[in-house]
């Protein structure tokens, strides 16, 4: 009989990363449908002093593998050591983080444990014992519910921003195992990192997202956007027009090809709503559009949508959310 | 340098998908294939290697006959040669099974260095690359935005959350590649390209001739399996803030609604 869930925590830049905290309230949840205990792991450099934090989220006990060597994500080096805990155990089932890293963890980590992997998951639930998830396949275009095989270890990564996040109980700590660590042997290595410091929002995990697209027309341009994300503590994304044209970085682009997102509200500027791109946004939960065109196809999509120009709108509308937010 | 992509055959971006009558599959008939954009970046990238340190780009695929195609572009695009795994057992598989025909068929050809696509645009498992690498016993460094070899070993730029990471492993090794078309930026096939491709020699290989038993990596092997699909709830247009107002009225009056009616500003 399996004891437990397991959650894998993701450390960086000397804390738990959200998505995280989701993770290990998704786990909980699981946990108490199948009636078992919702063990953490947490791999890092320093990670030790957080750890009983994962307990604010549900977890019971987290097992801490803390070494400078596991300060970055390297594949070769995390998936033997967070193998080795796993299978130390009898897991009901296996949840991560479906983020950069932990989507890579995840696909190595079940070839290694032989586990029916279901990646970046949107939903889970538990049906007389047993686990089905829910995971969009073709951006989001189509939803598809998986199952396992009944021998299976199910592994889930949950995709951020998605799942409920508990309420953090300070009264709840987990209680610490540090585990020996042993690193193999690696050929590959992480040589440098580099955190962004800005406190710009990550696309993936943003409330908010306002996107421009071929219409504004110039690099420059995007400076009325960024006022208004600074206004909303919005992170700004881009349509594969205006990243194509060099105006802004390959990683701010959203669509199939690009980052699939899924904010509280999503504004696209000057963008005509091509299919791709649709497929990245398609499950904001609100879509604003501002286009001129009062034809674009962005607005069969969008629950408010604004024809103007945008370099008139935009300005307009970042002041008129100053007002609000002074009078709020 | 002896390289090898790992390469799928996905529907068009543009596609509309609908699911089948069977609730578990989507409808093939209307389709149009392309190769998985992200593979794409990987011909580019194998391409790109190979003009700095010479040697051969081998295409290595599953699927039906129709993948030929895909398989052939990348051959006009300059790859040498490739191999399609085209095996009916492999239908129904996982990613761990499909993983493991890949991985055999890559180790017969003894490459330096494997690059694929970090997912597909399809059923975006983003899982193939690290567990090919998982059997071969190599390291892989994923989601490349940049990559780099000097022949030994191979060095790679890896956007993470709020940052980026640069990664290095000594060769053998697997790269799965991130990006986008405006970073990778695959050269289009040229018409001698064409021409030439139509001669390369394409090998097709059943499980069996890759050694491997249906039974370990085929339908009955899967961990899992998709039991039904369902269209994500349709969006309705809703509504366009007119009312007569000018500019400044209608920025008032989104700024009202998004805050009081859908409170999320
Ligand atoms: C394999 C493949 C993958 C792709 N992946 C992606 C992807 O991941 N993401 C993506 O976005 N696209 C992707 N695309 C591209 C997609 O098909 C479209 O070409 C692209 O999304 C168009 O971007 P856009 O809407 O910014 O530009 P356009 O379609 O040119 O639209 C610009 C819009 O701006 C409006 N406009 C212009 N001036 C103004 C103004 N002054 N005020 C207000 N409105 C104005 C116009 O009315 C128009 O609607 C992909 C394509 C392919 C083939």
């Amino acid at each position: 009989m399996a004891d437990c869930v397991f959650v894998v925590a993701e450390f960086r830049g000397g804390d738990f990363r959200r998505v995280s905290y989701e993770v290990a309230s998704e786990g909980r949840k699981i946990a108490d449908a199948l009636g078992v205990s919702l063990y953490g792991i947490a791999v890092g450099s320093g990670v030790t002093d957080k750890a009983s934090q994962l307990g604010f989220y549900g977890v019971d006990k987290v097992f801490v593998a803390d070494d400078p060597a596991l300060e970055s994500y390297v594949a070769e080096t995390y998936v033997p050591v967070i193998a080795s805990i796993i299978e130390q155990a009898d897991p009901a089932a296996v949840l991560l983080a479906a983020s950069v890293d932990g989507k890579d963890l995840s696909a190595r980590l079940a070839a290694r444990l032989e586990a029916g992997l279901a990646q970046d998951c949107t939903e889970v639930v538990c049906e007389d014992g047993a686990l089905k998830a829910k995971r969009p396949i073709f951006a989001g275009k189509c939803l598809a519910w998986c199952e396992w095989a009944e021998d299976a270890l199910p592994m889930i990564s949950c995709r951020p921003n998605v799942m409920d996040c508990r309420d953090a109980d300070a009264t709840r700590e987990a209680e610490v195992e540090a585990v020996a660590v042993e690193i193999p042997e690696a050929r590959s290595r992480a040589t440098g990192l580099e955190l962004d410091t800005s406190g710009k929002v990550e696309l993936t995990e943003a409330e908010i997202i306002v996107s421009g697209g071929r219409g504004m027309k110039a690099s420059e341009n995007f400076s009325i956007l960024e006022e208004l994300a600074t206004e909303l503590g919005a992170a700004v994304g881009a349509s594969r027009a205006a990243v194509d044209a060099g105006w802004r970085p390959h990683s701010d682009q959203v669509g199939q090809t690009g980052k699939v997102v899924n904010p509280n509200l999503y504004i696209a500027v000057g963008i005509s709503g091509a299919i791709q791109h649709l497929a990245g946004m398609g499950s904001s939960k609100y879509i604003v559009a501002v286009n001129k065109d009062p034809e674009a196809p962005i607005f069969t999509k969008a629950d408010y949508g604004v024809v103007e120009d945008l370099f008139k709108f935009v300005p307009a509308f970042t002041e008129e959310v100053r007002k609000m937010k002074s009078t709020c | 340098m002896n390289i090898v992509v790992l390469l799928k055959q996905t529907p068009d971006t543009e596609s509309v998908i609908r699911i089948a009558d069977d609730g578990q599959s989507i409808v093939t008939d209307d389709l149009k294939w392309i190769i998985n954009p992200y593979d794409e970046f990987a011909v580019e990238a194998a391409l790109r290697l190979k003009e700095k340190h010479g040697g051969t780009v081998t295409i290595v695929s599953y699927g039906p006959q129709r993948v030929v195609e895909s398989i052939r572009t990348a051959m006009a695009m300059g790859a040498d040669k490739g191999v399609l795994i085209d095996d009916p057992a492999l239908e129904g598989a996982d990613s761990l099974g499909v993983s493991r025909a890949l991985a055999a068929a890559v180790k017969e050809l003894e490459p330096d260095i494997v690059l694929c696509g970090s997912r597909a645009v399809d059923y975006d498992q983003a899982q193939r690359g690290p567990m090919v690498a998982e059997w071969l016993e190599w390291p892989h460094l994923g989601l490349a935005v940049a990559l780099d070899s000097d022949g030994s070993t191979v060095t790679i730029e890896r956007p993470i959350e709020g940052g980026k990471v640069t990664l290095e492993a000594e060769l053998p090794a697997l790269v799965t590649m991130g990006g986008s078309h405006a970073v990778w930026n695959p050269r289009y096939a040229s018409l001698p390209g064409i021409m030439k491709a139509k001669k390369k020699p394409l090998e097709v290989k059943t499980l069996a001739d890759l050694g491997l038993d249906p039974a370990e990596c085929g339908e009955e092997a899967a961990k899992i399996r998709i039991v039904s699909l369902e269209m994500p709830p349709e969006r309705q247009a809703g509504r366009i803030i007119d009312d007569g107002l000018d500019t400044e009225g209608k920025a008032a009056e989104l700024v009202r609604a998004l805050h009081e009616e859908a409170k999320v500003i």
